[in-house]
């Protein structure tokens, strides 16, 4: 075999820890090398160029190169390579970016592994590849803002979509918002369009109340089982009249509302107006057809006779080339903190959300939730559970800065003789608009900003009394007030480890969905073919999180363009 | 060569998604660590098939270290448990040919601890530096 070796310098990243020079005299003469050569830096064009026509005027049959990791540099010299009509896998790279203690042991280091590698070039079996002709369709796990926008882009690019949402109406925590920084948009009034338009979409086929049970498969070609979960409800039937809410006897708590005390649902429900899909599902943990088997009200009154009791979760499978993973988030358990009582007037921001909706449970009056009174003063207290790796975790939650003032600026809005007051490490605003708006809070509506940590939060008779300090003025600081909100930190959505097993990609240390290279590849998984969009790789705001969904989907258009993916065997190396 | 100036040769295997993944980070970002690990890259760390260490172990390496990911991150679902109970029942085996166990580390070193990759190969070579060359090394030795 001819082999030709190629050293990179890396500027000077290798060659100050290894002598170039010597790996070069004894590699000259290994069985097999017939050409060695060192540049200064392997990774640019020129050099790959530079290989490629050593490669033709030498005749090499296989080429080694010595610069950085594999991992970044294996594929554009394989690229290179195919180009010149040598088998990809006659195309090792040899990683010799280390720092040890000495130069000389690691030379030493860098011509043993060189020289395996070479050896390891004459034991090689000949290169596989298989092609296949990639399944074009996608689907999309997470029926969010991010899942909602990655399903419009596909589909209206001319690809079939399956849409797998858990609960039953798409949408995701963006549709429990008030109004959306910077711009005060509802999402009702911005998000409900793409929502219908998927429901309504030829392409995308909706599968709401659905869960993925398990995957198989490689890229182009996955089987993904699905788990429809039973709504004792026939889908097909049921047109959402809302009738059966009106007579269900059952009242509990809205997980929608985030269980605060004014939001109620029946048994039979849609968690929101404007679900989409427009479909019921009982709850069997409390409708009382399946608590004391004496309740049929629904089924009685239900005008198409859509009520089915003996309904059971059903299966199917589905064949897809691309996989998008857009989970969301959920926020940290205020339990979890311990500065704070469990008290109803002690809520997070998803439940103050739903206090300033206009069509939440109040109206968008802005009551507390344990004694229906208008609430006259509010502290905010921001980085609860983030940026607090003793307690909590030790990220930054990225948007909580800014919903905290926007939660202010809104709820003078709507209380016009009230005080807000936050409480902040720092203010971490960087979006477009962003800093203005927080300027616009403090002059236009005198939201208070008091920079410092809270050390203590507690019912004091009527009121809530937070105890902080003001490290500006340094002083300690006393609020009695009506209402707290905790901007508790964004944790990875419940189920997303075991979502991330099932597809065999890997999660990082909080459990939010890894990607294959953070910075330079952010939308893709380390398996080939499955991608990632929104809050489901880490905390983010809904610019960032539609913008990851439209890339994602381009990747999986790109993906579609091509009617043929030729495929590697992996095997070690 | 006189004991106190004996330098052990290691083998590791070490996955490719997790152990050597750490390995480049350590070396990007400029950790300093002993030279005597010699990395091999495997696909998992339950592609280490035992005979592998047995077979390094009898042509003169002095320790061999098998990273893998974090027992349930295994790129590949479950790997890495098969990888620890083929290493546990490979090192009963070791025992009984009078070889000490303590010279087949497996160890789980995420890609993100370049840090952990950097101190455990530190920690691997002064142990083996202690425990002096690998006994089988002179009987089989070329």
């Amino acid at each position: 075999m001819r082999i030709g070796i190629f050293v990179c310098h890396c500027s000077l990243n290798v060659s100050a820890t290894i002598d170039v020079e010597q790996v070069i005299r004894e590699v000259t003469e290994y069985p097999g090398v017939v050409y060695v050569e060192a540049y200064e830096d392997l990774c640019l064009d020129p050099a790959l160029e530079r290989i490629k026509k050593s490669a033709a005027e030498k005749g090499l049959e296989a080429v080694v190169m010595t610069t950085c990791s594999p991992t970044t540099h294996q594929q554009c010299l394989r690229d290179a390579m195919t180009a010149v009509g040598l088998p990809p896998d006659y195309a090792q790279v040899v990683d010799i970016r280390y720092d040890h203690e000495t130069m000389e042991t690691a030379t030493r280091k860098a011509i043993d592994l060189l020289k395996a590698t070479v050896d390891d070039l004459w034991a090689k079996a000949p290169p596989a590849t298989f092609s296949l002709s990639p399944i074009k369709r996608a689907l999309i796990i997470g029926g969010g803002i991010a899942g909602i926008r990655a399903a419009l882009d596909i589909a209206d690019g001319g690809y079939e979509v399956i849409l797998v949402e858990k609960t039953s109406s798409i949408g995701g925590h963006m549709i429990q918002l008030s109004e959306t920084f910077p711009t005060l948009d509802c999402p009702q009034c911005i998000e409900t369009p793409w929502m219908v338009d998927t429901g309504q979409h030829p392409n995308i086929k909706m599968l709401a109340y659905s869960e993925v049970e398990k995957v198989s498969g490689c890229i182009g070609n996955f089987r993904v089982k699905i788990r429809r979960k039973a709504a004792y409800v026939d889908w097909d039937k049921c047109n959402g009249c809302g009738m059966c809410m009106q007579k269900c006897l059952t009242s509990v708590p809205a997980e929608f509302d985030r269980y605060i005390n004014f939001g109620q649902r029946k048994a039979i429900y849609k968690p929101f107006a404007q679900a989409v899909p427009n479909k019921v599902v009982i709850d069997r943990e409390h409708c009382g057809h399946f608590t004391t088997g004496l309740c049929s009200v629904c089924e009685k009154i239900c005008p198409n006779e859509a009520i089915d009791y003996s309904q059971q979760d059903s299966f199917m499978e589905v064949e897809v080339g691309a996989i998008v993973v857009a989970t969301g988030y959920e926020l940290l358990p205020k339990g979890e903190i311990r500065e704070f009582e469990e008290d109803p007037d002690i809520i997070d921001g998803l439940q103050f959300e739903r206090i300033l909706c206009p069509s939440g449970p109040t109206d968008g009056v802005i009551l507390r939730p344990s004694d229906g009174k208008v609430a006259k003063e509010v502290v905010f207290i921001s980085c609860v559970g983030s940026r607090d790796p003793e307690h909590g975790l030790p990220y930054c939650s990225r948007v909580c800065c800014m919903y905290s003032v926007k939660m202010a600026m809104l709820y003078k809005h709507a209380v016009h003789d009230g005080q807000a007051y936050i409480f902040y490490m720092d203010i971490r605003v960087t979006g477009k608009g962003y800093e203005e708006f927080v300027q616009r809070a403090v002059e236009e509506n005198g939201v208070l900003y008091l920079r410092g940590r809270v050390s203590k939060v507690f019912r004091d008779g009527d009121k809530i009394k937070v105890w902080g300090v003001d490290t500006l003025t340094g002083k300690r600081v006393e609020i009695s007030c009506d209402l707290v909100v905790l901007a508790t930190a964004m944790i990875p959505s419940p189920g997303a480890k075991e979502l991330a097993s099932k597809l065999g990609i890997a999660t990082d240390e909080y459990g939010f969905m890894a990607e294959i290279h953070p910075k330079l590849r952010p939308l893709e998984s380390a398996v080939p073919g499955i991608y990632l969009a929104g809050t489901a790789t880490g905390p983010k705001d809904i610019p960032d999180a539609v913008a990851q969904a439209s890339g994602a989907a381009s990747k999986v258009l790109a993906l579609f363009s091509k009617d043929e993916l030729i495929l590697e065997k992996v095997a070690a190396s | 060569m006189a004991d106190n100036e004996f330098e052990p040769n290691i083998v590791g295997f070490l996955c490719n998604w997790c152990t050597y993944t750490a390995a480049d980070l350590a070396g990007t970002t400029r950790m300093q660590y002993p030279t005597n690990l010699r990395p091999i890259r495997t696909m998992c760390s339950g592609s280490v098939d035992p005979v592998y260490v047995i077979r390094a172990l009898l042509s003169g390496a002095d320790g061999v270290l098998v990273g893998g990911c974090h027992p349930g991150d295994c790129h590949y679902v479950s790997g890495n448990y098969k990888a620890r109970r083929r290493i546990t029942i490979l090192k009963t085996i070791l025992n009984t040919l009078g070889l000490e166990d303590e010279r087949v580390w497996l160890r789980w070193i995420s890609a993100a601890e370049g840090r952990k990759f950097a101190d455990t190969v530190s920690k691997f070579t002064e142990e083996l530096r202690k425990q002096g060359p690998n006994p089988v090394k002179k009987y089989w030795s070329t």
